[in-house]
Protein backbone atom coordinates (compact mmCIF):
# COMPACT_ATOMS: atom_id res chain seq x y z
CA UNK A 1 0.00 0.00 0.00
CA UNK A 2 0.78 3.44 -1.21
CA UNK A 3 2.21 5.69 2.19
CA UNK A 4 -0.07 7.90 3.45
CA UNK A 5 2.06 11.09 3.56
CA UNK A 6 4.11 11.30 0.56
CA UNK A 7 7.94 12.62 0.86
CA UNK A 8 7.19 15.75 -0.11
CA UNK A 9 4.27 16.35 3.29
CA UNK A 10 1.32 15.83 0.62
CA UNK A 11 -1.47 13.90 1.95
CA UNK A 12 -4.00 12.63 -0.03
CA UNK A 13 -7.30 12.27 2.47
CA UNK A 14 -8.75 9.78 0.32
CA UNK A 15 -6.10 7.14 0.33
CA UNK A 16 -7.25 3.83 1.73
CA UNK A 17 -5.89 3.53 5.09
CA UNK A 18 -8.28 0.12 5.93
CA UNK A 19 -11.56 0.11 8.01
CA UNK A 20 -11.67 1.09 11.65
CA UNK A 21 -11.07 -2.34 13.68
CA UNK A 22 -12.13 -1.99 17.19
CA UNK A 23 -9.49 -3.10 19.75
CA UNK A 24 -9.83 -4.32 23.47
CA UNK A 25 -8.52 -1.04 25.17
CA UNK A 26 -10.58 1.22 23.35
CA UNK A 27 -12.09 2.58 26.24
CA UNK A 28 -8.75 3.80 27.84
CA UNK A 29 -8.65 7.50 28.75
CA UNK A 30 -6.20 9.45 26.62
CA UNK A 31 -6.66 12.56 27.14
CA UNK A 32 -7.95 13.04 30.93
CA UNK A 33 -8.92 16.52 31.28
CA UNK A 34 -11.75 16.53 28.18
CA UNK A 35 -12.25 12.80 28.73
CA UNK A 36 -11.34 11.20 25.24
CA UNK A 37 -10.90 7.65 24.34
CA UNK A 38 -8.25 5.42 22.84
CA UNK A 39 -11.33 4.31 20.27
CA UNK A 40 -12.73 8.12 20.12
CA UNK A 41 -9.36 8.89 18.24
CA UNK A 42 -8.84 5.87 16.40
CA UNK A 43 -12.73 6.51 15.06
CA UNK A 44 -11.55 10.32 14.36
CA UNK A 45 -8.87 9.17 12.12
CA UNK A 46 -11.27 7.10 10.10
CA UNK A 47 -13.39 9.47 9.84
CA UNK A 48 -10.53 11.53 8.46
CA UNK A 49 -9.11 13.51 10.88
CA UNK A 50 -5.10 12.84 9.54
CA UNK A 51 -3.36 15.31 11.93
CA UNK A 52 -3.22 16.25 16.07
CA UNK A 53 -4.21 19.56 15.24
CA UNK A 54 -7.68 17.98 13.91
CA UNK A 55 -8.18 15.56 16.09
CA UNK A 56 -7.77 18.39 18.81
CA UNK A 57 -10.29 20.56 16.97
CA UNK A 58 -12.98 17.62 16.31
CA UNK A 59 -12.78 16.12 19.91
CA UNK A 60 -11.11 18.77 22.19
CA UNK A 61 -8.57 15.96 22.89
CA UNK A 62 -5.50 18.42 24.40
CA UNK A 63 -7.56 21.06 24.66
CA UNK A 64 -8.75 21.08 28.98
CA UNK A 65 -6.71 22.75 31.41
CA UNK A 66 -3.84 21.04 30.77
CA UNK A 67 -3.88 21.71 27.26
CA UNK A 68 -2.66 18.52 25.93
CA UNK A 69 1.00 18.33 28.24
CA UNK A 70 -0.18 15.19 29.22
CA UNK A 71 -1.50 13.16 26.68
CA UNK A 72 -0.61 15.39 23.54
CA UNK A 73 2.44 12.33 22.96
CA UNK A 74 -0.15 9.84 23.33
CA UNK A 75 -2.54 11.73 20.67
CA UNK A 76 -0.16 11.71 18.17
CA UNK A 77 1.11 7.82 19.12
CA UNK A 78 -2.02 6.57 18.04
CA UNK A 79 -2.82 9.11 14.99
CA UNK A 80 0.34 7.56 13.61
CA UNK A 81 -0.54 3.80 14.44
CA UNK A 82 -3.28 3.98 12.42
CA UNK A 83 -2.18 5.79 9.60
CA UNK A 84 0.77 3.46 9.31
CA UNK A 85 3.71 6.17 9.87
CA UNK A 86 5.98 7.15 12.00
CA UNK A 87 5.00 9.79 15.32
CA UNK A 88 7.98 11.55 13.70
CA UNK A 89 6.21 12.34 10.60
CA UNK A 90 3.58 13.87 12.25
CA UNK A 91 3.53 17.74 13.66
CA UNK A 92 2.67 18.14 17.63
CA UNK A 93 -0.17 20.92 18.21
CA UNK A 94 0.80 24.24 18.59
CA UNK A 95 1.58 25.13 22.74
CA UNK A 96 -0.79 28.29 23.34
CA UNK A 97 0.09 30.80 26.08
CA UNK A 98 -0.37 31.03 29.03
CA UNK A 99 1.47 27.81 29.98
CA UNK A 100 -0.49 27.41 33.38
CA UNK A 101 -4.36 28.48 33.58
CA UNK A 102 -4.56 32.42 34.72
CA UNK A 103 -7.06 34.36 36.19
CA UNK A 104 -8.02 37.42 34.08
CA UNK A 105 -7.99 40.05 37.14
CA UNK A 106 -3.58 38.21 37.22
CA UNK A 107 -3.47 38.14 33.67
CA UNK A 108 -5.54 41.38 33.03
CA UNK A 109 -3.05 43.48 34.86
CA UNK A 110 0.35 42.74 33.24
CA UNK A 111 0.95 45.46 30.57
CA UNK B 1 -17.22 4.61 -3.61
CA UNK B 2 -14.07 3.71 -5.65
CA UNK B 3 -11.40 6.89 -5.45
CA UNK B 4 -9.07 6.56 -8.28
CA UNK B 5 -6.13 8.50 -5.94
CA UNK B 6 -4.21 8.96 -8.95
CA UNK B 7 -6.52 11.03 -10.88
CA UNK B 8 -5.73 14.86 -11.22
CA UNK B 9 -8.66 15.91 -12.55
CA UNK B 10 -12.40 16.70 -11.65
CA UNK B 11 -15.44 18.73 -12.54
CA UNK B 12 -14.36 21.53 -10.00
CA UNK B 13 -10.93 21.98 -8.03
CA UNK B 14 -11.20 24.34 -5.12
CA UNK B 15 -8.28 25.87 -3.93
CA UNK B 16 -8.52 26.09 0.04
CA UNK B 17 -9.82 23.82 2.49
CA UNK B 18 -11.65 26.14 4.62
CA UNK B 19 -14.91 26.37 5.64
CA UNK B 20 -15.86 28.01 2.28
CA UNK B 21 -13.83 25.57 -0.03
CA UNK B 22 -15.32 22.37 1.89
CA UNK B 23 -18.75 23.64 2.55
CA UNK B 24 -18.97 24.53 -1.04
CA UNK B 25 -17.43 20.94 -1.94
CA UNK B 26 -19.70 19.28 -0.29
CA UNK B 27 -22.64 21.05 -1.69
CA UNK B 28 -21.32 20.84 -5.17
CA UNK B 29 -21.13 16.97 -4.60
CA UNK B 30 -24.32 16.81 -3.97
CA UNK B 31 -25.31 18.13 -7.22
CA UNK B 32 -23.32 14.83 -8.70
CA UNK B 33 -19.78 16.99 -9.87
CA UNK B 34 -16.48 15.42 -8.74
CA UNK B 35 -14.01 17.98 -6.69
CA UNK B 36 -10.97 17.94 -5.65
CA UNK B 37 -9.78 20.28 -2.80
CA UNK B 38 -6.32 20.96 -2.65
CA UNK B 39 -5.09 22.64 0.26
CA UNK B 40 -1.67 24.13 0.85
CA UNK B 41 -0.99 23.74 5.03
CA UNK B 42 -0.84 20.29 6.46
CA UNK B 43 -4.75 21.16 8.37
CA UNK B 44 -8.02 21.19 7.09
CA UNK B 45 -9.69 24.71 8.54
CA UNK B 46 -6.43 26.25 9.17
CA UNK B 47 -6.84 29.68 8.52
CA UNK B 48 -9.81 31.92 9.71
CA UNK B 49 -12.62 29.34 9.67
CA UNK B 50 -10.93 27.88 13.40
CA UNK B 51 -10.08 30.88 14.39
CA UNK B 52 -12.95 33.30 15.05
CA UNK B 53 -15.15 34.11 17.99
CA UNK B 54 -17.74 31.67 16.18
CA UNK B 55 -20.72 34.08 15.76
CA UNK B 56 -23.37 33.51 13.35
CA UNK B 57 -25.33 36.82 13.50
CA UNK B 58 -27.06 39.36 11.14
CA UNK B 59 -26.89 42.73 13.03
CA UNK B 60 -23.57 44.87 12.11
CA UNK B 61 -23.24 43.31 9.02
CA UNK B 62 -23.29 45.26 5.34
CA UNK B 63 -26.92 45.42 3.45
CA UNK B 64 -24.94 44.17 0.72
CA UNK B 65 -24.36 40.73 2.29
CA UNK B 66 -27.47 40.49 4.71
CA UNK B 67 -29.89 38.97 2.89
CA UNK B 68 -27.56 35.94 1.89
CA UNK B 69 -26.53 35.75 5.44
CA UNK B 70 -30.50 35.96 6.66
CA UNK B 71 -31.29 33.01 4.41
CA UNK B 72 -28.61 30.81 5.44
CA UNK B 73 -30.04 31.50 9.42
CA UNK B 74 -33.59 30.54 7.85
CA UNK B 75 -32.81 27.75 6.25
CA UNK B 76 -29.35 26.13 6.83
CA UNK B 77 -28.01 26.62 10.48
CA UNK B 78 -30.72 24.79 12.40
CA UNK B 79 -30.56 22.02 10.47
CA UNK B 80 -26.72 21.50 10.28
CA UNK B 81 -25.50 19.44 12.76
CA UNK B 82 -28.11 16.77 11.61
CA UNK B 83 -26.99 16.95 8.03
CA UNK B 84 -23.38 17.25 8.93
CA UNK B 85 -23.43 14.09 11.57
CA UNK B 86 -21.36 16.50 13.92
CA UNK B 87 -22.31 18.84 16.87
CA UNK B 88 -21.82 22.25 14.93
CA UNK B 89 -23.11 23.66 18.63
CA UNK B 90 -25.33 26.12 16.68
CA UNK B 91 -27.06 28.25 19.48
CA UNK B 92 -29.77 30.61 18.27
CA UNK B 93 -30.69 32.94 21.41
CA UNK B 94 -29.95 36.16 20.18
CA UNK B 95 -26.92 38.89 19.78
CA UNK B 96 -26.39 41.99 21.91
CA UNK B 97 -23.92 44.36 20.63
CA UNK B 98 -23.11 46.63 23.96
CA UNK B 99 -22.54 50.25 23.91
CA UNK B 100 -21.43 52.44 26.99
CA UNK B 101 -21.05 56.17 25.65
CA UNK B 102 -23.94 58.07 23.53
CA UNK B 103 -21.40 57.71 20.76
CA UNK B 104 -21.58 53.78 21.05
CA UNK B 105 -25.38 53.83 20.88
CA UNK B 106 -25.85 56.38 17.91
CA UNK B 107 -23.23 53.86 15.92
CA UNK B 108 -25.18 50.70 16.94
CA UNK B 109 -28.59 52.62 16.07
CA UNK B 110 -26.99 53.95 12.57
CA UNK B 111 -26.35 49.81 12.32
CA UNK B 112 -29.19 48.57 13.50
CA UNK B 113 -31.51 51.44 11.34
CA UNK B 114 -29.61 50.17 8.30
CA UNK B 115 -30.67 46.17 8.73
CA UNK B 116 -33.87 47.09 9.82
CA UNK B 117 -34.16 48.78 6.61
CA UNK B 118 -33.34 44.89 4.69
CA UNK B 119 -36.30 43.57 7.18
CA UNK B 120 -33.92 42.43 10.03
CA UNK B 121 -35.32 41.95 13.30
CA UNK B 122 -33.07 44.23 15.18
CA UNK B 123 -34.05 47.00 17.76
CA UNK B 124 -32.07 49.34 19.76
CA UNK B 125 -32.44 48.35 23.78
CA UNK B 126 -31.87 50.37 27.29
CA UNK B 127 -29.02 49.36 30.22
CA UNK B 128 -32.10 47.56 32.06
CA UNK B 129 -33.46 45.39 29.39
CA UNK B 130 -30.07 44.37 28.71
CA UNK B 131 -29.41 43.65 32.08
CA UNK B 132 -32.76 41.28 32.15
CA UNK B 133 -31.40 39.67 29.74
CA UNK B 134 -27.75 39.08 30.79
CA UNK B 135 -27.94 39.72 34.48
CA UNK B 136 -24.47 39.64 34.47
CA UNK B 137 -23.66 42.59 32.41
CA UNK B 138 -22.05 45.76 34.80
CA UNK B 139 -23.78 49.08 34.94
CA UNK B 140 -21.45 50.55 32.60
CA UNK B 141 -23.47 49.45 29.82
CA UNK B 142 -26.02 51.49 29.18
CA UNK B 143 -27.78 50.01 25.87
CA UNK B 144 -27.04 47.46 23.12
CA UNK B 145 -28.70 46.83 19.84
CA UNK B 146 -30.97 43.43 20.26
CA UNK B 147 -31.04 40.48 17.47
CA UNK B 148 -33.07 37.69 18.71
CA UNK B 149 -32.17 35.68 15.86
CA UNK B 150 -28.40 35.68 15.75
CA UNK B 151 -26.39 33.12 17.60
CA UNK B 152 -23.38 31.24 17.92
CA UNK B 153 -21.43 27.97 16.75
CA UNK B 154 -18.54 25.94 17.07
CA UNK B 155 -16.22 26.79 14.11
CA UNK B 156 -14.22 23.43 14.75
CA UNK B 157 -16.71 21.37 14.06
CA UNK B 158 -18.67 23.28 11.92
CA UNK B 159 -15.50 23.47 9.41
CA UNK B 160 -14.15 19.73 9.95
CA UNK B 161 -17.90 18.75 9.65
CA UNK B 162 -18.41 19.96 6.53
CA UNK B 163 -14.98 18.31 5.58
CA UNK B 164 -15.96 14.78 6.97
CA UNK B 165 -19.22 15.15 4.62
CA UNK B 166 -17.90 16.18 1.90
CA UNK B 167 -15.22 13.20 1.92
CA UNK B 168 -17.77 10.67 2.70
CA UNK B 169 -19.77 11.79 -0.84
CA UNK B 170 -16.39 11.14 -2.25
CA UNK B 171 -14.67 14.64 -2.50
CA UNK B 172 -10.72 14.42 -2.32
CA UNK B 173 -9.04 16.57 -0.35
CA UNK B 174 -5.27 16.88 -0.26
CA UNK B 175 -3.35 18.57 1.95
CA UNK B 176 -0.01 19.88 2.49
CA UNK B 177 -0.79 20.89 -1.99
CA UNK B 178 0.27 24.61 -2.12
CA UNK B 179 -1.12 26.16 -5.43
CA UNK B 180 1.35 28.60 -7.17
CA UNK B 181 -0.12 29.16 -10.25
CA UNK B 182 -3.65 28.92 -12.61
CA UNK B 183 -2.81 28.71 -16.18
CA UNK B 184 -5.12 29.35 -18.95
CA UNK B 185 -5.12 27.17 -21.86
CA UNK B 186 -7.01 28.90 -24.90
CA UNK B 187 -7.94 31.67 -22.81
CA UNK B 188 -9.49 29.06 -20.14
CA UNK B 189 -8.79 28.56 -16.89
CA UNK B 190 -6.96 24.69 -17.34
CA UNK B 191 -4.16 23.94 -14.79
CA UNK B 192 -3.65 24.15 -11.60
CA UNK B 193 -0.20 24.22 -10.15
CA UNK B 194 1.09 23.25 -7.16
CA UNK B 195 4.49 22.84 -6.18
CA UNK B 196 4.68 19.53 -6.88
CA UNK B 197 1.71 18.73 -9.26
CA UNK B 198 -0.28 19.68 -12.31
CA UNK B 199 -4.17 19.27 -11.67
CA UNK B 200 -6.59 20.16 -14.15
CA UNK B 201 -10.18 21.23 -14.50
CA UNK B 202 -12.44 23.86 -16.83
CA UNK B 203 -13.59 25.34 -13.18
CA UNK B 204 -11.58 26.40 -10.84
CA UNK B 205 -12.84 28.26 -7.40
CA UNK B 206 -10.31 30.56 -5.39
CA UNK B 207 -11.45 30.10 -1.90
CA UNK B 208 -7.40 30.72 -0.12
CA UNK B 209 -7.95 33.69 2.03
CA UNK B 210 -5.33 35.92 1.71
CA UNK B 211 -3.59 33.84 0.09
CA UNK B 212 -6.57 34.33 -2.54
CA UNK B 213 -4.54 37.41 -3.69
CA UNK B 214 -1.19 35.86 -4.66
CA UNK B 215 -3.10 32.57 -6.40
CA UNK B 216 -5.38 35.24 -8.51
CA UNK B 217 -2.47 37.42 -9.35
CA UNK B 218 -1.50 34.48 -12.07
CA UNK B 219 -4.09 35.19 -14.31
CA UNK B 220 -4.31 38.80 -13.81
CA UNK B 221 -7.11 39.51 -11.29
CA UNK B 222 -6.97 41.29 -7.77
CA UNK B 223 -9.09 41.77 -4.85
CA UNK B 224 -8.08 44.72 -2.81
CA UNK B 225 -7.33 43.24 0.67
CA UNK B 226 -5.29 43.07 3.71
CA UNK B 227 -3.91 40.37 6.15
CA UNK B 228 -4.59 41.72 9.62
CA UNK B 229 -3.91 40.09 12.90
CA UNK B 230 -6.16 39.46 15.67
CA UNK B 231 -6.57 37.64 18.60
CA UNK B 232 -8.72 35.40 21.04
CA UNK B 233 -8.35 33.85 24.33
CA UNK B 234 -10.27 30.56 26.14
CA UNK B 235 -11.17 30.32 29.66
CA UNK B 236 -11.84 27.12 31.70
CA UNK B 237 -15.21 25.22 31.73
CA UNK B 238 -17.15 27.83 33.89
CA UNK B 239 -20.89 27.42 35.00
CA UNK B 240 -23.31 28.09 32.49
CA UNK B 241 -23.90 31.75 32.74
CA UNK B 242 -25.58 33.27 29.03
CA UNK B 243 -26.52 31.84 25.62
CA UNK B 244 -26.24 35.28 23.98
CA UNK B 245 -23.55 36.00 21.28
CA UNK B 246 -21.96 39.52 22.47
CA UNK B 247 -20.24 41.93 20.39
CA UNK B 248 -19.51 46.09 21.32
CA UNK B 249 -19.68 48.88 19.80
CA UNK B 250 -16.15 49.72 20.25
CA UNK B 251 -15.00 46.65 19.17
CA UNK B 252 -13.03 45.66 22.73
CA UNK B 253 -13.96 42.29 22.80
CA UNK B 254 -16.81 39.44 21.33
CA UNK B 255 -17.85 36.28 22.10
CA UNK B 256 -19.94 33.52 23.64
CA UNK B 257 -19.75 30.85 25.88
CA UNK B 258 -19.28 27.71 24.54
CA UNK B 259 -21.29 24.19 25.10
CA UNK B 260 -18.44 23.07 26.55
CA UNK B 261 -18.70 25.92 29.43
CA UNK B 262 -15.76 27.52 28.32
CA UNK B 263 -15.88 31.30 27.43
CA UNK B 264 -14.27 32.43 23.95
CA UNK B 265 -13.18 35.79 23.61
CA UNK B 266 -11.81 38.13 21.18
CA UNK B 267 -10.49 41.65 21.46
CA UNK B 268 -8.09 43.98 19.84
CA UNK B 269 -5.03 46.13 20.96
CA UNK B 270 -5.35 49.00 18.69
CA UNK B 271 -1.66 47.39 17.22
CA UNK B 272 -3.95 45.52 14.06
CA UNK B 273 -2.09 45.46 11.54
CA UNK B 274 1.15 46.36 12.77
CA UNK B 275 2.77 43.85 14.34
CA UNK B 276 6.02 41.85 13.75
CA UNK B 277 5.64 39.32 11.20
CA UNK B 278 7.23 36.27 11.03
CA UNK B 279 5.28 34.48 8.86
CA UNK B 280 2.72 32.45 11.30
CA UNK B 281 -0.09 34.30 13.20
CA UNK B 282 1.53 34.37 16.90
CA UNK B 283 0.09 35.83 19.63
CA UNK B 284 1.10 39.68 20.91
CA UNK B 285 1.94 39.60 24.75
CA UNK B 286 0.10 42.40 24.90
CA UNK B 287 -3.18 41.18 23.61
CA UNK B 288 -4.85 38.59 26.14
CA UNK B 289 -3.92 41.18 29.10
CA UNK B 290 -5.72 43.63 27.11
CA UNK B 291 -8.79 41.67 26.26
CA UNK B 292 -8.93 40.17 29.53
CA UNK B 293 -9.26 44.23 30.79
CA UNK B 294 -11.97 44.78 28.68
CA UNK B 295 -14.21 42.00 29.55
CA UNK B 296 -13.79 42.58 33.16
CA UNK B 297 -15.50 46.19 32.65
CA UNK B 298 -18.20 44.29 31.17
CA UNK B 299 -18.36 41.07 33.26
CA UNK B 300 -16.81 41.76 36.80
CA UNK B 301 -17.99 38.74 37.83
CA UNK B 302 -15.67 36.76 35.16
CA UNK B 303 -12.79 38.47 37.06
CA UNK B 304 -11.81 35.26 38.49
CA UNK B 305 -12.12 32.60 35.38
CA UNK B 306 -8.77 31.01 34.16
CA UNK B 307 -7.53 31.50 30.81
CA UNK B 308 -6.56 28.42 29.76
CA UNK B 309 -5.13 29.53 26.17
CA UNK B 310 -4.75 31.68 23.48
CA UNK B 311 -4.70 32.16 20.11
CA UNK B 312 -4.65 34.55 16.71
CA UNK B 313 -5.31 34.45 13.11
CA UNK B 314 -5.74 36.14 10.19
CA UNK B 315 -8.40 38.56 8.83
CA UNK B 316 -8.73 38.59 4.60
CA UNK B 317 -9.57 42.11 5.50
CA UNK B 318 -11.11 43.93 1.95
CA UNK B 319 -11.00 47.06 0.85
CA UNK B 320 -14.95 47.91 1.59
CA UNK B 321 -15.14 45.42 4.03
CA UNK B 322 -17.63 42.80 2.64
CA UNK B 323 -16.44 39.61 0.84
CA UNK B 324 -16.15 38.84 -2.69
CA UNK B 325 -18.35 36.05 -4.35
CA UNK B 326 -18.14 36.09 -7.86
CA UNK B 327 -17.64 34.43 -11.53
CA UNK B 328 -14.60 35.76 -13.39
CA UNK B 329 -15.69 36.21 -16.53
CA UNK B 330 -12.60 37.76 -18.09
CA UNK B 331 -10.99 34.28 -16.99
CA UNK B 332 -13.61 31.79 -18.39
CA UNK B 333 -13.78 29.26 -15.58
CA UNK B 334 -12.52 30.94 -12.60
CA UNK B 335 -14.84 31.41 -9.41
CA UNK B 336 -13.86 33.51 -5.93
CA UNK B 337 -14.74 33.71 -2.60
CA UNK B 338 -12.44 35.26 -0.24
CA UNK B 339 -12.10 38.79 1.47
CA UNK B 340 -14.88 37.67 3.94
CA UNK B 341 -12.96 40.70 6.67
CA UNK B 342 -13.39 38.51 9.56
CA UNK B 343 -17.07 37.68 9.32
CA UNK B 344 -17.46 34.68 7.64
CA UNK B 345 -18.40 31.68 9.47
CA UNK B 346 -21.52 32.57 10.04
CA UNK B 347 -22.04 33.12 6.36
CA UNK B 348 -20.07 30.37 5.45
CA UNK B 349 -22.92 27.77 4.74
CA UNK B 350 -24.94 30.03 2.82
CA UNK B 351 -22.32 31.27 1.03
CA UNK B 352 -21.01 27.88 -0.05
CA UNK B 353 -24.95 26.73 -1.17
CA UNK B 354 -25.13 29.64 -3.37
CA UNK B 355 -21.08 29.62 -5.03
CA UNK B 356 -21.92 25.70 -5.70
CA UNK B 357 -25.23 26.90 -7.35
CA UNK B 358 -23.09 29.78 -8.97
CA UNK B 359 -20.87 27.14 -10.34
CA UNK B 360 -22.82 24.28 -10.93
CA UNK B 361 -26.14 26.02 -12.79
CA UNK B 362 -24.76 29.54 -12.99
CA UNK B 363 -27.64 31.05 -11.54
CA UNK B 364 -28.14 31.31 -7.63
CA UNK B 365 -30.98 31.63 -4.61
CA UNK B 366 -29.76 34.76 -2.81
CA UNK B 367 -29.01 37.99 -5.31
CA UNK B 368 -25.04 38.27 -4.85
CA UNK B 369 -24.69 40.36 -7.58
CA UNK B 370 -23.41 43.61 -5.14
CA UNK B 371 -20.09 41.04 -4.12
CA UNK B 372 -18.55 40.86 -7.40
CA UNK B 373 -14.98 41.17 -8.03
CA UNK B 374 -14.79 43.74 -10.15
CA UNK B 375 -16.71 46.31 -7.77
CA UNK B 376 -13.74 48.25 -6.52
CA UNK B 377 -13.36 51.71 -7.51
CA UNK B 378 -10.37 54.23 -6.85
CA UNK B 379 -12.07 57.16 -4.83
CA UNK B 380 -11.93 60.13 -7.49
Amino acid sequence: MEKVITSQGIVDRSKDIGPFVPEADDDRLICRCEEITKGEIRKAVHEGMYTVTEVRRYLRAGMGLCQGQTCGRFVKGIIASELGVSPAELEPATSRSPMRPVEMAVLGHEV
Amino acid sequence: MTININEKTADVIIVGAGIIGSASAYYLAQKGLSVIVLEGSKNIGDGGSSRNGGGVRQSGRDPRELPLVMWGIENLWPTLSEELGVDVEYTQKGNLRLGKTEAHLKTLKGLADRAIACGLDVRMIDGDEVRAINPYLSEEVIGASWCPTDGHANPLTATLGYYKKARELGVRFITGEKVVQIKKIKGQVRQIITENNVYESDKVLVAAGYQSRKILSTVGIDVPMEALKMSCLVTEAEPKMFDQMLGTAEADFYGHQSKHGSFVFGGSTGFEGMDKDNGRPISSSLGASCTCRGIMKYFPALSQAKIVRSWSGWIDRCADLVPVISPVEEVPGLYIACAFTGHGFGIAPAAAYNIAEMIADGKTTIDISALRYDRFKPKL
